[in-house]
């Protein structure tokens, strides 16, 4: 029965991913209820929701057969924030007249459950968090990028120049570390569909970022948190190995280019006077991103794994920080380990949760 | 990562520098010091030097064919003597000039030519050390420099590691020095973060580290707050309220996450809440904020790490750890959280000289300072967080606040008795004051009652001294501080014991050259208890087997009140100074004691082989060891005992020395043929135990002693004595036999063990198969 929907909410985001049929006869679209028919239109005629929804029109996955039937599968996102409004919209089209189940994943499954209910009348499916990830992962992973490999990896990472994006094949996946950089950080080991484990997780993730950033730059989406980031110079902000060493330090073998201080140069009033929100934006993403990738980095080592996959929405439209990833990773252990990356990077929870719905059907 | 910053360069302007500094009680010691090093953030000047202070020695007499009755036993002589000390100071970089100027003028006979030099502060200060004091600054590797001064403190300063424990009344909890030190991982939080694995002496390796460090929470910090000093950035933290800023779990769950076993107060995502830009946070939140969101972070990496490696010590130093309960609190909680409570986030006491010593050690490797035993100086160190801003916050804006640490060389090395059942677990003391508020308050007050006595007694001591009262006055004044500080702060030097409290007092003494106060009281009763000796030992023979053992316990026990330690036994010696023997043991206790295993000891020296060897620790001067103890090293001699007799090395209040010790026994050995004998056999041994305290601590022993208990096979351990028997040693385990005896002469620590003045304690142990 349609539509299908899957819903993961987390701490800053909602996504949410749509599977439109195309594959709908004659016959049922006589027996389809107008409110369907307005649900689908809404959402594939329109690529922007309100002031803050947004559908990611270049990541649609044309053609995909699920569950017997073919169609397009769109991923949408919007603020947790609007969350009630999102609610008050469904129970406007009046979704539960249509007797379908919504699946929900992530920590706002539980927080609005109860609002669903009373203002939406609609009785959320609830799924586990981690196994709706690695779901949605393997099965995108499977199904592929309209043809296109869905994970690639950065070849040449340490060399600017010629560092450049290639597709990876994951057929093999087992074991590999994920790492979800969505608000805060989830790090998980997969052996296996059904066997892995949470390994640990950090507060220091995408909402520390912009968290940080609006604080100390006065912005207010992450788009602009972002833009500001690539056009400031963070070793401004961080003190560097060669800043107190004058190069290297050879003694540890430490670069001099290495961050020794994240923020350390704002210890002096001069330096604070003279830094620009840009510079101050980059060294945020820098600080949190090098964090990230040391913390994932003493993971895999940990666990004796040694291909790390990045997901989560702090990597959107962040070329910076995972490339930085990429680098550091191989850097730091000397080539042993491998950064890779997928391209719909924060939606697989809510892909899980669609499959999940489409396993209990 | 390196060590650089530190919150005195933030101090610049604040202070009032045209303060007047007592630099002579600061820079002590300075007309022969050598081998200087400096180091760190704040300025830490280091040391060697030598020290002369007055020591009592005796010498035998030549008394052949005289008439030794009103003569005294021995000849007490003062001496100079002169011992190596290690001098740290610490002191605020704004008084570098004042402090260089001083050093400049009290530096009279050293030969040093170069100044060993480590972390940012003191390269900074590089030009102006060499133009003021003529030394040549030579750099030493900073890393290098905090691991050897890490190796120096663990090996050498008792009570120097602690763990922090949050919502106790005692916040640090100190950890007795574990035998074997390595391996461990050091983690240094200074602007950046540096985790450094260090597996021997030599051996260390930089495994890691981290940019988010104190750097990041200063610089960070200042820009989110515009608050400019470290300092005042922990207060404004120690007062915010992280969950205004911070995403919790529960603010993504709801209310729902107690359903999936999910603390609900876990940070989701760090500055997750301020993610807006129409949103006041107060500077308190977000420093708060930022304090866990760091201490987090580094507490995670240093778990990872030490998980990696297989570590479960984890010390923590630098300036964002120093002397802040704040951070020492936040990476604790971090550590406990990440490892599930397998690895114990640790600090040390004198975590701020580590560089400094270092620095000191690589210029100082001549004088092999690493081949000796150190001991740290009570009566010339600040103690813990003397200059804390958190403790004091007063001193802080009063003026700049300097911070000392001596130690003084042992002559000898020391090491654990091998008889310590499990020598990582052994703890001396048996009242922990730190942790026990009403004994603290109790023994505090007592030491107080007492001082104004032992400065008198201490006055007395030197009749011919011109000085003497006023130095006395000047020790007096110093005890007196050092107890007052000592309430406000009891973990000052590490756990607060009564021995700690005697052997600060005996350091305070011999710093106000008042090195044995009691020599002359002791050669007078040494004297009149040799001339009972032989009517005792009479006495004694004629007793049947079984009577003879309990007379000698009651001997011994007898022996033991006579001891000036004791208030309610001083009061009585001085006012009736024919005290006698008799009426000592008609004051004792009846059987059964208060602790009282008697039966079981009659018991196996009836059914048991003799032992192989007894290693005795003597206690008091006089009529303890020669009418108590003596008699009772005959008996066992007799029985094909060998026995080893330990003494202190040094004098503290009555108790026997073993210079001493050598002068009475072989007074004893000319009158009784049993001890003759047995001296000349080599069946009893006399021996120092390394110490100069009142108390005794089984894993600071002389290294002589321990070899010859490991050669003689010992197998009975016997402790008499309050300090040692009960104050210390009380519940240490040993491998061997063991007797602890005394009588309780304080009638708090009676009322404590449930029994009244004068109770007896009598255990005799056996080890469990």
């Amino acid at each position: 029965v349609f539509p299908w929907f899957g819903l993961d909410i987390g701490g800053t985001l909602v996504k949410l991913v749509y599977f439109e049929p195309k594959d709908i006869t004659a016959e049922e679209e006589e027996e389809e209820v107008e409110n369907l028919k307005s649900i689908r239109r809404y959402l594939t005629s329109n690529v922007a929701y309100g002031s803050t929804g947004i559908r990611d029109v270049h990541l649609e996955l044309r053609d995909l057969t699920l569950c017997g039937r073919k169609g397009n599968l769109h991923f949408i996102r919007f603020p947790t924030h609007d969350m009630p409004a999102f609610i008050q919209m469904g129970t406007e089209k009046h979704f539960s007249s249509l007797h379908t189940t919504l699946c929900a994943t992530g920590g706002g499954a539980y927080k609005f459950e109860q609002d669903f209910l009373t203002m939406g009348d609609l009785q959320l499916c609830k799924l586990d968090e981690l196994d709706c990830l690695i779901k949605g992962v393997l099965y995108i992973d499977s199904v592929g990028f309209n043809g296109h490999s869905e994970c690639y990896y950065f070849e040449n990472p340490t060399d600017a120049e010629r560092c450049q994006k290639l597709p990876f094949n994951l057929e093999n996946p087992y074991p590999l570390l994920l790492v979800n950089i969505g608000s805060g950080v989830s790090i998980l080991a997969v052996y296996s569909k059904e066997n892995y484990k949470r390994v640990t997780g950090t507060s220091l993730g995408g909402g520390t970022f912009f968290g940080l950033c609006c604080l100390l730059t006065g912005c207010s989406t992450f788009e602009e948190a972002l833009e500001m980031a690539s056009h400031g110079d963070s070793t401004k902000v961080d003190k560097l190995v060669r800043d107190i060493y004058g190069g290297d330090y050879e003694r540890f073998g430490l670069p001099g280019w290495a961050v020794a201080s994240s923020f350390g140069n704002m210890m002096s009033k001069e330096k604070r006077e003279s830094v620009s929100k840009e510079d101050l934006a980059k060294a945020t993403l820098i600080t949190i991103t090098n964090n990230i990738g040391s913390i994932a980095r003493m993971c895999a080592l940990n666990e004796n794994i040694n291909r790390v996959v990045f997901v989560g929405n702090f990597l959107r439209i962040n070329t910076i920080s995972m490339r930085l990833l990429a680098y550091a990773l191989d850097y730091w252990s000397k080539g042993q380990l491998k950064a890779l990356f997928l391209e719909h990077e924060g939606y697989f929870g809510a892909v899980g949760a669609l499959l999940g719905l489409l396993d209990s059907a | 990562m390196a060590e650089r910053g530190g919150r005195g360069s933030g101090g610049h302007g604040s202070l009032d520098k045209s303060i007047t500094l007592p630099p002579d009680e600061i820079f002590r010691n300075l007309e022969n010091a050598k081998r200087f090093a400096i180091g760190g953030s704040l300025t830490k000047l280091a040391y060697y030097s030598t020290v002369q202070h007055k020591v009592a020695r005796v010498r035998s007499f030549d008394h052949s064919g005289k008439d030794i009755e009103n003569e005294p036993l021995y000849e007490i002589a003062v001496q100079e003597e002169i011992t190596a000390r290690l001098h740290f100071i610490k002191f605020e970089n704004t008084y570098i000039e004042t402090c260089l100027d001083f050093i400049k003028d009290h530096l009279v006979n050293t030969e040093t030519k170069v100044i060993k030099a480590t972390g940012g502060g003191a390269y900074k200060f590089k030009d102006l050390i060499e133009k003021k004091l003529g030394l040549k600054v030579d750099k030493e590797d900073v890393m290098t420099c905090l691991i050897k001064g890490c190796n120096f403190v663990l090996r050498n300063i008792p009570h120097e590691v602690f763990a922090y424990q949050k919502d106790s009344d005692t916040e640090f909890r100190f950890q007795m020095n574990h035998p074997n030190i390595f391996p461990y991982l050091l983690v240094n939080i200074g602007s950046g973060v540096s985790i450094v694995k260090v597996e021997t002496e030599d051996k260390f390796e930089w495994i890691g580290g981290s940019s988010i460090g104190g750097g990041t929470f200063w610089g960070l910090g200042a820009l989110l707050t515009k608050t400019k000093k470290f300092d005042e950035l922990l207060q404004l933290a120690s007062k915010g309220q992280h969950t205004n800023v911070d995403m919790l779990v529960k603010d993504v769950y709801g209310g729902a996450y107690q359903t999936l076993g999910l603390s609900g107060n876990l940070i989701a995502s760090s500055f997750g809440k301020s993610t807006t830009a129409d949103k006041e946070f107060s500077k308190e939140d977000m420093a708060k904020s930022l304090l866990h969101m760091i201490s987090n972070d580094i507490g995670q990496l240093a778990c990872l790490y030490a998980k990696l490696h297989n570590l479960d010590k984890i010390y923590f130093g630098g300036f964002f750890i120093r002397g802040h309960p704040v951070t020492m609190r936040t990476i604790t909680y971090s550590i406990n959280f990440f490892s599930k409570g397998e690895v114990q986030a640790l600090f040390l006491r004198h975590e701020g000289y580590l560089g400094a010593i270092g620095a000191f050690l690589k210029g100082a490797e001549q004088d092999n300072p690493n081949q000796y035993s150190w001991g740290e100086n009570y009566a010339g160190s600040s103690g813990l967080m003397s200059t804390s801003p958190d403790v004091y916050p007063m001193q802080r804006t009063r003026s700049g606040t300097f911070d000392m640490l001596e130690m003084d060389r042992l002559e000898r090395p020391l090491v654990n008795l091998p008889l310590l059942k499990d020598p990582s677990t052994y703890i001396p003391d048996t009242v922990d004051l730190t942790d026990d508020a009403m004994a603290r308050k109790y023994w505090l007050t007592c030491f107080e009652e007492a001082l104004d006595g032992v400065a008198k007694r201490a006055a007395a001591s030197q009749p011919d001294s011109v000085d003497a009262l006023e130095r006395a006055e000047k020790f007096r004044q110093k005890y007196w501080n050092k107890l007052q500080t000592l309430r406000q702060q009891p973990f000052a030097y590490g756990t607060l014991t009564v021995r700690s409290l005697l052997d600060t007092r005996e350091h305070c003494l011999n710093e106000f050259n008042f090195p044995d106060p009691y020599s002359k009281v002791k050669q007078k009763e040494n004297g009149i208890a040799l001339k009972c000796f032989q009517s005792v030992i009479e006495s004694l023979d004629s007793l049947g087997w079984e009577e003879r053992q309990f007379a000698l316990v009651k001997g011994l026990l007898a022996g033991n009140v006579f001891d000036w330690g004791a208030k309610a036994v001083s009061d009585v010696l001085e006012s009736e100074p024919q005290f006698g023997f008799e009426e000592a043991k008609s004051k004792l206790q009846e059987r059964p004691w208060l602790e009282d295993s008697y039966s079981q000891w009659l018991e196996r020296l009836k059914e048991g082989p003799p032992h192989k060897c007894a290693l005795i620790f003597a206690d008091n001067s006089g009529i303890d060891i020669i009418l108590g103890v003596f008699p009772f090293v005959r008996e066992l001699l007799s029985r094909g005992t060998e026995v080893i007799l330990a003494c202190n090395s040094g004098p503290a209040l009555n108790d026997v020395t073993y210079s001493e010790s050598l002068i009475v026994t072989e007074r004893i050995a000319a009158m009784d043929p049993v001890i003759q004998s047995a001296l000349r056999d080599e069946k009893l041994l006399l021996v120092q135990t390394g110490s100069s305290s009142p108390c005794l601590d089984l894993s600071r022993l002389d290294q002589g002693l321990a070899v010859l208990v490991r050669e003689r096979q010992t197998d009975l351990v016997i402790i008499e004595g309050m300090g040692r028997a009960i104050h210390t040693n009380y519940y240490a385990a040993l491998k061997c036999e063991s007797l602890k005896l005394a009588v309780i002469k304080n009638s708090w620590l009676a009322d404590r063990l449930g029994g009244k003045i004068f109770s007896v304690i009598f255990k005799y142990e056996v080890p469990c198969k």
